[in-house]
């Protein structure tokens, strides 16, 4: 049996939720005001996601780096190891905001996209 | 060198998330000539290091990173043709209007402007402002300098890190230089509250296992030429360390995560008046500072817990700035102030501009669209004045009231307060019609 306290982040409420269960069978769920608390916490307990945010290295452009995110969120145990594979990709303008930088990162079903342009063309007066 | 002179109707003093949407609001408002004046060599402000997400939950009903959030705005400020003059430090506003600025390919520019916008956000605190004792090697950065570095510049800060303070930034940069390989020691903070928001705990220190030392602070930074790690200890309830608990965390980094501080330079310069608590210019719910032609919007005026907050009081200053122009209005009539009573730490605006009878009874429209000369109406905006304040500690359940006048204008009720996220209340902007002497308190009371 695994036991577990949850802190929801759907609102700044914040309830301490806590939930109890085996592998994916929950056995209780307590502490939770609202139905999306409730959802949260499941999903929490089951199978924790986030969206990885970090940089690319592009070539080409004024900055070294380029702002990316999974297009959706990913296990979080995934983390490292999406981190791993995306540190050793370089990339060259002209780069379009939410292509597809890297697809199926870490097997996960989900690809890496850019969260801005990168071209090369300043906008100045 | 010949000096570059431009005219515009409305200029924006900062390219961040607040100068963009006052820009792109004040050319809706109708004003046709509108610049930003920027001191980085591109738009965005702060949101283009802020990789992370969390933005625009309320402005976009959208989860987005600041550098997609930035992104709309850019979009929308080149669509509506808003001018962007980039890596132009802006030294002075001349009594006029004219604001001189450098620039290293133009060299001195004048833009002359029939209004302004100050956005130029905040600054962290340093080191220096909380007079951390101990040596003075390299390693000690700013959060927001060191997410900058690495970010946007592609330099690695440091392996094995103290953060000091619990702010949104700090938190944040723990995640980032974990994902980053660093190993974060701890997150130390002087209150025994959380000062960011709980999101943040949860998805940036407690994912990653990253213990947070609430009541306790840095009391010595020790190594000479890198930090070679410090001393931390408790603090008693009056925040004095208790050297007996001292110990020491070795490590190469320490981030400081100490708060912000509004960057108004020109706003003393210029001779506004100046909000002790807030140490931002004194405004009215127009956004409009003690000099008529001069506007505030975003962190240079309070600093903000989200940039949606921003992004929506910017509009308004930016639409204030337009009319200002185009209208003569708002002009500066009599002005009640707009207090912090019991339970508070400040309130934004500090004065509210009183509605004379004849400007409110006046009619609007003189069949061309045009407004009566001098005319004070407020139709058009909203007839809600919505005050922004904080709470000077945590609590449960607590009402939040406005009085005027030893009555209640507005009242509302919240599950919790915390001073790290900011609340409002909403006034009818009919209170303030031939309003006497007398001024707005706010309070906050728990209520269990």
């Amino acid at each position: 049996m695994r036991e577990q306290e949850i802190i929801c982040t759907i609102c700044p409420a914040g309830c301490h939720i806590q939930v109890s269960g085996q592998g994916q069978d929950i056995k209780s769920i307590e502490g939770y005001s609202c139905p999306r608390g409730k959802e949260y916490a499941e999903n929490e307990f089951l199978c924790p996601v986030r969206t990885l945010t970090t940089t690319v290295k592009v070539d080409g452009a004024e900055e070294p780096l380029l702002a990316v995110r999974t297009a959706k969120p990913i296990p979080k145990s995934k983390l490292f190891e999406c981190m791993d594979i995306i540190r050793k990709e370089r990339f060259r303008v002209p780069i379009e905001q939410y292509q597809v930088l890297i697809k199926d990162l870490a097997g996960t079903g989900i690809d890496l996209i850019a969260c801005s342009e990168r071209k090369g063309d300043p906008y100045d007066i | 060198m010949q000096e570059k002179r431009y005219d515009f109707e409305v200029a924006v003093i900062g390219a961040g998330p607040a100068g963009l949407a006052a820009a792109i609001a004040a050319r809706r408002q109708g004003a046709k000539k509108v610049i930003i004046i920027e001191r980085d060599t591109a738009p965005g402000g702060i949101l283009q290091q802020c990789i992370h997400a969390g933005f625009g939950l309320s402005y976009f009903q959208k989860e987005l990173t600041g550098p997609e959030y930035a992104g709309r705005f850019i979009k929308q400020a080149k669509e509506e043709g808003v001018e962007l003059l980039l890596d132009s430090m802006v030294l002075n506003i001349e009594e006029d209007g004219t604001i001189l600025c450098s620039n290293p390919g133009k060299g001195l520019v004048y833009v002359r402007a029939g209004a302004v916008v100050l956005a130029m956000g905040c600054r962290e605190r340093t080191r220096f402002n909380l007079r951390i004792p101990g040596t003075r090697p390299a390693g000690v950065y700013t959060a927001g300098a060191a997410q900058r570095l690495i970010n946007r510049q592609n330099e690695m800060v440091g392996k094995k890190v103290v953060i000091l303070g619990s702010g949104d930034i700090g938190m944040i940069m723990a995640r980032r230089m974990t994902l980053e390989g660093a190993k974060v020691e701890a997150v130390v903070e002087i209150m025994d509250y959380l000062a960011g928001l709980t999101r943040n705990k949860v998805q940036c220190l407690d994912d990653f296992d990253i213990p947070l030392l609430l009541g306790h602070t840095v009391t010595r930074i020790t190594g000479e030429y890198r930090v070679e790690g410090v001393w931390i200890a408790q603090v008693d309830e009056h925040r004095r360390p208790d050297l007996s608990t001292e110990r020491f965390i070795a490590c190469d980094t320490l981030l400081l995560s100490v708060g912000l501080l509004p960057e108004n330079e020109l706003t003393r310069a210029a001779g506004i008046r100046m909000s002790a608590a807030t140490n931002g210019p004194m405004i009215n719910q127009y956004m409009q500072t003690s000099r008529a032609d001069i506007f505030a919007c975003g962190n240079v005026v309070h600093v903000n817990d989200l940039a949606d907050n921003v992004s929506a009081e910017s509009e308004l200053a930016g639409r204030s700035a337009a009319r200002y122009v185009l209208e003569g209005f708002p002009k500066r009539n009599r002005e009640i102030p707009c207090t912090a009573g019991s339970g508070i730490r400040y309130v934004c605006p500090q004065m509210l501009s009183v509605r004379e009878e004849e400007d409110a009874d006046c009619k609007e429209d003189q069949g061309d669209g045009r407004k009566i000369e001098g005319c004070g109406t407020i139709t058009g905006d909203r007839e809600e004045i919505r005050l922004y304040f904080r709470v000077k500690a945590p609590g449960a359940k607590t009402t939040l009231t406005a009085w005027c006048g030893g009555r209640v204008i507005a009242e509302r009720t919240v599950r919790r307060v915390n001073p790290g996220e900011m609340e409002h209340i909403d006034i009818h902007a009919e209170i303030l019609t031939g309003a006497e002497d007398t001024e707005i308190t706010v309070e906050a009371r728990e209520v269990g």
